[in-house]
């Protein structure tokens, strides 16, 4: 059954978290304090991440979705490589992961960008516009309703 | 080759503004051309090799890769291409008219400064705080080790006959939101470090932040505890001004008003060195275009600014900065040690830094004015100093509205100067 303030059964709570090669705080600041008001607990293990660190916290922690941000233009290749890093382990392949931001170091090459991530195994991609932040709430939202409709 | 200090010197003492850009491309042509269009603008320059992400954690296998690929890269890989490519790369282009520095955000920075002394590079930036809180998960003490190593490495080349530069990133944590008055303290406390560390040709930085008087207030009080504490060592210093980090105005005449802003800071406080922005900020990462317009922008605004103000006021930004640099220095006589003891006991703790070796227990918020206070000291030694309001966490919205307060304002101004204008 899923809890009233928690996407799992269990109030796994949510990992924010930014990608290898990048140095971006704010946007990690405010991803937390966005999904803390949407009523799930939050980790934040900041920028820079490596990946074994965050493949590591992912197994570690079973969190109810995994939220990384990427502002500094090495998104896709970093978050490509991440991705497919974390569904490799039988234990992360159903956890939601959805990544967010500037993805690339150019406006073009928007919709490739979002269809190789979604490909390689992302279940969303928020890259930075007008709606983007609300799209991300209304994820979570459906997010936390579908599990409360399944349980 | 005259050094990087001594140019800025030379053209401080004529009464001209440097302006620098940020600038790092994958390929040594592009970072060439990007050079050369740095020097040909009209304004008084030097040139920036800005290197990319994954050369500055030292993920050189990936910095490989991405160049075997052709994927983009977002600065140059200086650590890839090897020392006589960079060499061909700067051939004709650095100069005594026109030096270089690399600029990097790395806490662990040894193989970019050996890979820089390689290529003939001697002036570069960063610290043992402010390339490593903001910016990752390296532990506060390695990289002081690293800092350590790196400075001397760099301070080894004066036997060469080189004029070794070094800049402190600390007056730009995070950008946005931090107090000036612990900006200031920590450029000064890293300026102490690279001269335990045997270099004595500094610059000190300071970011604009929302207020201009509150900036100024800021620049003068570094200025001030500069000549209160590093030229009694000898040391050789300049003030670098950094254009606003934060989120930067959607419209052009918003960037460029607050670009102006910056380079007013800039002269009016008597720091002869600016590092600009560009219109691109608050989209991408801009062309080399767009960076020689925001050079020439920035010229212009400088040659019609008023000249310094007297840096040796009382204010409250110098009170908060000496208590803090007082309460450092008082731990021990090692500065990296006293660093890392000074951010374990939140002695130093920066607003809103999520790095496991700050005490996260600070917080600040804008005032109405722009004006940067704290609304929570933690164990910063500060409370016969400020009055903090009464605690409360601060909302995603209100965050954001204060990271967003500069860009909304420019943005409002330069609308209502031209009200026919649309926001795009």
């Amino acid at each position: 059954m899923t809890g009233p303030h928690g996407l799992a059964p269990t109030g796994r709570g949510v990992l924010v978290s930014g990608l290898a090669s990048d140095a971006h705080t704010w946007n990690l600041m405010y991803l937390q304090l966005l999904i803390e008001e949407l009523g799930h607990p939050v980790t934040n293990l900041g920028p820079c991440v490596p990946d074994e660190l965050l493949v590591g916290e992912c197994l570690r922690r079973a969190p109810g979705l995994v939220v990384l941000s990427s502002v500094n233009g090495h998104g896709t290749q970093d978050g490509l490589r991440l991705i497919r890093a974390l569904r490799r382990h039988g234990r992360l392949a159903t956890t939601p992961v959805v990544i967010g931001g500037m993805l690339g170091i150019t406006e073009e090459g928007r919709e490739e960008r979002v269809r190789q991530l979604l490909a390689a195994g992302f279940d969303a991609v928020f890259e930075n516009g007008t709606d983007a932040v609300a799209l991300f709430k209304d994820y979570v939202g459906a997010l936390t309703g579908d599990r409360h409709a399944a349980s | 080759m005259s050094g990087f200090a001594d140019f800025v010197a030379q053209q401080a003492a004529a009464g001209r503004l440097v302006v620098q850009p940020r600038m790092g491309f994958a390929t040594p042509e592009e970072m060439r051309a990007g050079l050369i269009a740095t020097k040909s603008a009209a304004a008084t320059t030097v040139g920036t090799v800005t290197v990319d992400s994954y050369t500055r954690v030292g993920d050189l296998a990936a910095a490989r890769t991405a160049l075997r690929r052709g994927a983009g890269l977002n600065g140059y890989p200086l650590a890839t291409h090897d020392a006589a490519t960079t060499r061909r790369m700067l051939d004709g282009v650095r100069d005594d008219t026109f030096p270089v520095q690399v600029r990097h955000g790395s806490a662990a920075p040894q193989h970019i400064f050996a890979a820089s002394l390689r290529a003939g590079l001697d002036a570069t930036e960063g610290g043992p705080v402010s390339y490593c809180l903001p910016y990752g998960r390296v532990p506060l003490e390695v990289s002081v080790r690293n800092w350590a190593a790196a400075c001397r490495l760099l301070a080894r080349t004066r036997d060469l006959g080189a004029r070794p530069h070094l800049e402190t990133f600390g007056g730009c944590m995070l950008g946005q939101l931090c107090p000036p008055g612990q900006l200031v303290a920590i450029s000064v406390l890293e300026a102490l470090f690279f001269r335990q560390h045997g270099l004595d040709d500094v610059s000190v930085s300071y970011a604009q932040q929302a207020n201009a008087d509150q900036d100024r207030e800021a620049v003068l009080a570094l200025r001030r505890l500069c000549t209160e504490l590093l030229t009694p060592l000898g040391i050789e210093w300049h003030v670098v001004v950094y254009a606003y980090m934060g989120v930067y105005p959607t419209t052009d005449e918003g960037a460029h008003g607050l670009l102006a802003r910056a380079a007013e800071l800039a002269v009016t406080t008597g720091a002869p060195r600016l590092i600009v922005k560009t219109v691109a900020e608050s989209r991408r990462i801009p062309t080399v275009r767009e960076n020689v317009a925001a050079l020439e922008h920035a010229a212009a605004a400088a040659r019609s600014a008023a000249g310094p103000h007297d840096a040796t006021a009382d204010s409250q930004t110098y009170a908060e900065a000496r208590a803090l640099i007082d309460a450092v220095l008082g731990l021990g006589p090692d500065l990296g040690d006293a660093l890392v003891t000074a951010f374990r006991r939140g002695l130093l703790d920066i607003p809103f830094c999520l790095h496991p070796d700050n005490a996260g227990r600070s917080r600040s918020y804008l005032d109405a004015d722009g004006r940067l206070r704290w609304a929570e000291l933690g164990s910063l030694p500060l409370r016969h100093l400020v009055g903090t309001r009464a605690a409360r966490p601060v909302t995603s919205t209100e965050l954001l509205g204060a990271l967003a307060f500069v860009r909304h304002r420019y943005d409002r101004e330069a609308l209502e100067a031209s009200p026919t204008r649309r926001l795009t």
